[in-house]
């Protein structure tokens, strides 16, 4: 009886979004009196970022301070209307949709100030510190604050901007079955190494290395939080959790979390990550998003890492010691696979 | 159902409140006190997200009589900070991005402070022990130990304090 230590990699192609219906997002920007920006969105974040990526976008187009910009998320009875947030969909849909929205807000804010200033707006630009000047001349300036007041109280202009992001719906062929149902791939590699215990059938993952490829990381701190806990996350569906609807029996299913069994912080392990940035043509900013791809190469990778070490294809999830354990014993023992190159 | 009077400290507050016989302090300082910072997870001790300091020791507040803490001190997330300044806990966890949905957060940051409290210097394992009644799904816990980690070291303590995991 011995513990065999296993590599596996599983390199993936990942869908940004679904365009099952063309998977529209809209987006409402509208600045109030003293200058400050309000984004109204049905989107949701769930904790993935959404609210701070969507204020970057926000920030970065109108041209004011990210501190100026308030995302509200709060209501789809009131917000303009979202698909939802799901299919890694955040960033690109609605980060695009509110690109929009404060690109179209921004027109009008510069069209009020040129009147302010009796300058042409295509001559005006802004500083990014919440003031609109002259190009070229940062002397013949105007606050952004200012602006607002005189749209609102003198010129009669709403500076507000309406974005929509959606793609075409794809029709499939009916001769072939083709179909091109994205626009935009993440893409990422991800190297699992292990242990497996030949005795008692458990998988100790020791060690987590990948490489994302996600556009832009718009958020580069948010995106290394949302890898490592995704890989955490994608470890628990590969080797311990049961998700509905998969019971035999729904009656077999977890009832609290001391059925529903998932790794702890004793469980963890190294992760290293590298983030490749390349900036997709139709992304905010060339953002596409990390979203489900953070867990989905950890599955199978863990799957061929288990086969590495010995010998066994579990091909249902998540694998248990139970089935590891039935499939060494079905083949007659643990076969280790060996390390091309003379690994260990 | 008779009420029972309960005087307790919260975060340093003297509160009285009416009790009902068998209701948990989870109930009381979520709806008899007002204090929403103790969360309502799976209500039978196994999520953690109640996670508060009875006289300083961690306790899971949907498990605990609210009766038995008469004349007790309850410390919460909502008392961590002082005024304006965050615990060195909360900023750690801010500076860590510890922090997603933020449901298990103020568990968290209890567990925590117990841990910190009797152990100024805390290993990498002792953090992880610390904080294993306390479910996350979001960040895979490896950020909440570097955070932990941080403020450990920050507060004078941490020479135990080893690199991070995730290298990015």
């Amino acid at each position: 009886m011995a513990r065999h230590r296993g590599r596996g990699m599983a390199a993936i192609n990942y869908p940004i979004g679904m365009n099952l219906g063309g998977d529209p997002s809209q987006a409402l920007v509208h600045s109030n009196p003293e200058g400050k920006f309000t984004v109204t969105l049905s989107a949701i974040d769930l904790g993935q970022g959404m609210k701070q990526v969507t204020r970057q976008i926000a920030a970065e187009t109108l041209g004011v301070p990210i501190a100026d910009v308030y995302v509200d998320t709060a209501d789809s009875d009131t917000g303009p209307h979202d698909m939802g947030s799901f299919a890694s969909r955040g960033t690109h849909r609605v980060g695009n949709a509110v690109a929009a929205a404060a690109k179209e807000a921004r027109g009008v804010m510069m069209e009020a100030a040129a009147e302010e200033l009796e300058v042409n707006a295509a001559d005006l630009d802004t500083d990014g510190r919440g003031n609109i000047h002259v190009k070229g001349a940062p002397s013949r300036a105007i606050s952004v604050k200012d602006v607002a007041v005189a749209a609102q109280f003198r010129q009669g202009k709403t500076i507000a901007g309406r974005g929509i992001f959606l793609i075409p719906l794809s029709e499939v062929n009916p001769e072939t079955g083709e179909m091109s149902p994205v626009s935009c791939y993440a893409h990422a590699c991800l190297v699992a190494d292990l242990e497996v215990d030949d005795e008692t059938g458990e998988v100790t993952v020791l060690k987590m290395t990948s490489a994302y490829e996600l556009g832009r990381a718009i958020n580069p701190k948010m995106v290394e939080q949302q890898l490592v806990g995704g890989a955490w996350m994608g470890m628990s569906h590969a080797l311990f959790e049961t998700p509905e609807p998969y019971y035999p029996d729904t009656a077999h299913g977890p009832r609290d979390f001391n059925e529903y069994v998932m790794p702890g912080p004793g469980d963890i392990c190294p992760h290293d990550i590298a983030v490749l940035e390349r900036p997709a043509p139709d992304g905010p900013f060339g953002g596409k998003g990390p979203g489900e791809m953070c867990a989905n190469p950890v599955l199978p990778a863990v799957a061929n890492a288990i086969f590495n070490a010995v010998g066994v294809r579990v091909d249902s999830l998540p694998i248990t010691p139970e089935k590891v354990l039935r499939a060494i014993k079905a083949q007659g023992g643990a076969r280790p696979q060996g390390a091309p190159g003379g690994r260990r | 159902m008779a009420k029972t009077p309960v005087q307790f400290r919260l975060n340093g507050s003297d509160k009285a409140v009416f009790v009902d016989g068998g209701e948990n302090l989870l109930n009381v300082l979520r709806r008899g006190v007002g204090d929403m910072s103790a969360k309502y997870g799976c209500g039978q001790g196994t999520c953690g997200v109640c996670t508060v300091l009875v006289d300083g020791e961690p306790q899971l507040a949907c498990l605990t009589l609210a009766e038995t803490c008469a004349g007790r001190s309850v410390d919460t997330a909502l008392g961590l900070s002082d005024g304006p300044n965050l615990h060195p806990l909360q900023t750690a966890f801010m500076e860590h991005f510890a922090a997603q949905c933020g449901f298990c957060t103020s568990g968290m940051l209890m567990a925590a402070k117990a841990l910190l409290d009797r152990n100024a210097s805390p290993t990498r394992e002792e953090v992880a022990e610390a904080i294993s009644g306390n479910i996350c799904r979001c960040t895979g816990y490896e950020p909440i130990i570097n955070a932990i980690m941080d403020a450990a070291a920050k507060r004078g303590g941490g020479s135990n304090r080893e690199q991070g995991h995730a290298r990015v």
